[in-house]
């Protein structure tokens, strides 16, 4: 896991930054609700404007997932609710990897049921190579099979534990 | 419209007409992980495509939307390879498209991500992730219907040598492409042509497919010149925001 590259230009107060942070903290994924948008790796810059409003940049994780679109007006008003002006805006560059998924975030997948990523993108060509052994979330097995590529979303493949019979997601690597 | 923005036109409609294609599987696939898979890739698809056609939009200064441009254009206003337009067929012609597409656009944005154009740069990095996984679908299916049974064997050695000869139009340069590769925003397009062939030709033998014999190709969509498919996948995508102008989710 590395930490996700957040810019601290125009970072507001440390004091006002923490209670942004705990705000952000309190804002789940909506379709993987056990991670927070800063589990997830996804809030890349917090700024404050001349005006007073608060900037908050937010990194699509597939280009065509449609919770993005939900995950900003979810931070917009959870910051406003807390008597903040805010906005969200998008970040597309460098783009997201599941690398940035926090340590704390790998350990609510897996308590979860979704097998967290098994590798960090080091070599994203490693893609096309034959696939790692991913363990069973619930029994830690890693006699597992892939049933599919692609799972309920796009961030997952579905694979099933071949010692408890159990299917199961797994967050893929990208 | 500047061939800067015209290149950048041809790019994300070959993105949306593929991403429509593969929206029509959707609750016909041969199995639910496959109505998954493939709607999945469209989602991608259709995600690169949105960015792509905002940007074509801000190149264009007209004040047009991206939602302008998908749903308000005619038919020879789309500049998508002619490739991803072919009707779907059974799942197996739909995976040897896919292929032959991922492959290549594997090439490309794998160029693009050092564009000097700043903005495509970023959305090739982006996209690049997404089509190595979608590579690796195609590929895995192709290798399993390839070598799988005399029939799906045979299916798919005739579906490639169906679309094979769209795909010469992949990487013949007309003079937009010129342009672009003069000002080092796109590559040329020939130059794409080894690192494809090297990739779909290790994956052909290992299906048991013999590769096509290159056949001379007549086909321009990028310029706007279509086969018969394109208008009906357009009159599906576009009737309803035709019919309830504005209407959204």
């Amino acid at each position: 896991m590395i930490a996700a590259p957040v810019s601290i230009e125009a970072a507001p107060p440390p004091a006002v930054n923490a209670r942004l942070r705990e705000l952000l903290a309190g804002v789940p994924d909506p379709e993987i609700p056990v991670l927070s948008v800063l589990d997830l790796g996804v809030v890349r810059h917090l700024r404050e404007r001349a005006d007073g409003t608060i900037e908050v940049g937010v990194s699509p994780t597939y280009s065509g997932c449609p919770a993005t679109r939900i995950i900003k007006a979810d931070i917009v008003q959870a910051l406003e609710r807390d008597g903040f002006r805010a906005v969200a805006v998008d970040v597309l560059s460098p783009p997201w990897t599941s690398d940035w998924i926090s340590e704390e975030g790998r350990r609510k997948l897996a308590s979860f049921g979704i097998a967290p990523p098994a590798e960090t993108v080091a070599s994203a060509r490693r893609l096309l190579q034959p696939d790692l052994a991913i363990a069973c979330p619930r029994c830690n097995s890693t006699s597992t099979r892939k049933l599919s590529e692609f799972g309920s979303t796009p961030c997952k493949a579905l694979y099933r534990c071949e010692s408890c019979l159990e299917p199961f997601d797994y967050f893929k690597c990208i | 419209m500047t061939p800067h923005c015209r290149y950048v036109l041809r790019l994300a409609d070959t993105s949306l007409i593929l991403a429509q294609r593969l929206g029509e599987w959707i609750g016909h696939a041969p199995a639910i992980e496959e109505d998954l898979g493939l709607a999945n890739v469209s989602l991608d698809l259709l995600g690169q495509a949105r960015m792509l056609l905002s940007y074509a939009a801000e190149l264009e200064g007209r004040g047009r939307s991206e939602d302008d441009l998908a749903y308000l254009r005619e038919e020879s206003e789309f500049l998508n390879a002619t490739l991803v337009e072919q009707p779907n067929g059974d799942f197996g012609q739909t995976i040897v498209r896919q292929f032959l597409i991922d492959a290549w656009q594997l090439e490309l944005y794998e160029w693009l991500q050092e564009s000097k154009d700043p903005r495509l740069a970023e959305i090739a990095a982006k996209a690049v992730k997404e089509t190595r996984y979608h590579l690796r679908y195609s590929a895995g299916w192709l290798v399993r219907l390839g070598d799988g049974t005399e029939v799906s064997h045979a299916r798919v050695q005739d579906a490639l040598e169906r679309l094979w000869p769209f795909t010469g139009e992949l990487f013949a340069a007309d003079a937009v492409d010129h342009e672009v590769a003069q000002a080092g925003i796109g590559p040329a397009p020939e130059s794409l042509l080894p690192g494809w062939s090297a990739r779909i030709g290790a994956v052909l033998s290992g299906s048991r497919l013999a590769v096509p014999p290159t056949t001379p190709f007549g086909w321009h969509g990028k310029r706007g010149q279509h086969s018969e498919h394109l208008g009906h996948v357009l009159a599906e995508m576009q009737s309803l925001h035709r019919a309830h102008p504005g209407a959204i989710w």
